[in-house]
């Protein structure tokens, strides 16, 4: 089998991009997935942070592309989940370390042995970006619902397809339920309007998002989480399972005392 | 000699036309040609017009592997000789161009009749970032997203939404008009004359900006009266 390699990008910097591949990467090894992500942000390097994995960078992906090590050494094995690997950024280097053909040759060496290959793409529309375009099998924009994030998103869209690598999907992120209802924020449907592209998933704005990267452990990990959930949805989407969008309406009081009546579970 | 290797700009891509010589000797001044120019050819498709040459599938595959690495699709082959034909057919090239209807052909080659001028057709949807420059008019089908920005010399009409940046008339012609089904630019020029959309209330309907005493004014357009038009 090979792997599908997925680029991971959003133009904008800050919507979520490394919360969402430590997330998704989770959720995916979490089904028995072999799932590598690879941090293209050579010099601001994240994803180890979030992944919970920094303490135990020996090499770097800029190693690997120098030659300096294998690339099964510099991969770093996830203790949690059976088959979660990550090959962290060099944090002492900048973009230009890393060229795309180098790039499309790391993913085909890693495509016979895995699953699925995730590359955390920079912000921007520049070098690091056309590094994590080269080896995409397909392509994950997030967004959040404000003008500003929709307005990137739209320009990476435009380049994904110029480069003929779309049709990118999107994962619309930190929706807040109450300010849709409210009128204060842009709607899925708003920015679909404008996007046109196809939704893959809808992700809830929650603290426990930020406390989960502090620690390093991945929200989809947790079952409790209404936002794990999401993550998770989005998973079984790439596994090409048919599955509803989940509603991000709060419950009831009434509602959360059948779910406790009936002993926990939701349906 | 590059200069002897002509280039066309026709309806189906770049017509790129090879001078007498041998293939060996041309293929890399072509190369090289594209090369140096990439940034004009780069997402072109070429149609290769090679004449009476053999040439064999191993030196179009070469060809086409070493533009396609460059960006440049080559797309068809065009030559009189069998052998040629075949190779490029193998590769899964063109080897003739569809062929246009006479009647369309024999318009392209006539003078335009008086009261009509050229336009150019997108038929995609303008995402922000994405600029078109065009000497005459322009004519969307597809949206105009927010950072888009079209410039023409004559008028633009958008069958879609129109959200981005629209220049019409930007050689200075006052006439220049701008229609949309949903017309609210970020920002609409005409000629010299700026504006910007006012706050829509209510459902878009198809509009059309002009030039009136001076001010850029937008119209509705309304259906004419059922019973008049029975009339």
């Amino acid at each position: 089998m090979a792997a599908k390699v997925i680029t991971v990008t959003s133009g904008k910097g800050g919507v979520g991009k490394t919360t969402t591949v430590a997330n998704l990467a989770a959720a995916l090894a979490a089904e028995g997935q072999r799932v590598v992500c690879i941090d293209l942000d050579i010099g601001l390097r994240n994803l180890d942070v979030v992944l919970g994995l920094e303490n135990r960078i020996v090499y770097d992906l800029v190693h690997v592309v120098e030659g300096s090590c294998r690339l099964r050494q510099a991969m770093i094995k996830d203790k949690r989940v059976p088959e979660l690997y990550l090959i962290p950024a060099a944090q002492t280097r900048d973009k230009s370390a890393v060229t795309p053909e180098d790039m499309v040759r790391i993913c085909n060496q890693l495509r016979a042995d895995f699953d699925f290959v995730f590359l955390d793409c920079p912000a921007g529309i520049e070098a690091g970006f056309r590094n994590a375009l080269a080896p995409s099998d397909l392509v994950l924009v997030v967004t959040n619902p404000e003008v500003a994030a929709v307005r990137d998103a739209d320009r990476i869209i435009g380049l994904v397809e110029a480069e003929q690598k779309g049709p990118a999907q999107l994962i619309l992120n930190r929706v807040r339920y109450a300010m849709v209802e409210r009128g204060e924020m842009l709607s899925t449907e708003d920015v679909l309007d404008i996007l046109a592209i196809e939704l893959i998933g809808v992700v809830p704005e929650d603290a426990a998002v930020i406390t989960a990267g502090n620690l390093g452990s991945p929200a989809s990990l947790d079952k409790e989480l209404l936002v794990g959930q999401a993550y998770r949805d989005i998973a079984a989407r790439l596994l090409g399972r048919d599955v509803p969008f989940l509603s991000l309406k709060p419950k009831t009081w009434l509602e959360k005392l059948g779910t406790f009546l009936n002993g926990g579970n939701t349906q | 000699m590059t200069d002897l290797i002509a280039v066309k700009g026709i309806q189906e891509g770049l017509l790129v036309t090879l001078p007498s010589g041998a293939w060996a000797d041309l293929e890399p001044v072509l190369y090289a040609r594209m090369q140096e120019e990439d940034q004009f050819f780069r997402g072109a498709r070429i149609i290769l017009q090679v004449g009476k040459r053999e040439l064999k599938a191993a030196d179009l595959g070469r060809l086409r592997d070493k533009l396609g690495d460059l960006k440049i699709n080559l797309t068809a082959v065009l030559s009189e000789a069998r052998l040629t034909q075949q190779a490029a057919k193998a590769l899964g090239l063109q080897t003739q161009l569809a062929k246009t209807p006479a009647r369309i052909a024999a318009a392209a080659a006539a003078k335009l009749e008086p009261g009509l001028t050229m336009a150019a057709l997108m038929h995609q949807t303008l995402r922000s970032g994405r600029t078109i420059n065009h000497a005459g008019h322009v004519v969307v089908i597809g949206d105009v997203n927010p950072g888009a920005e079209i410039l023409a010399g004559g008028s633009v009409v958008v069958w879609g939404r129109l959200y981005g940046v629209v220049h019409a008339g930007a050689a200075g012609d006052v006439e220049a008009t701008v229609c949309a089904l949903d017309l609210s630019p970020q920002q609409l020029r005409i000629g010299k004359l700026i504006t910007t959309s006012p706050v829509r209330r209510g459902q878009p309907e198809p509009e059309m900006a002009h030039v009136r005493d001076g001010q850029i004014v937008a119209e509705r357009w309304v259906p004419k009266d059922k019973f008049k038009r029975l009339a």
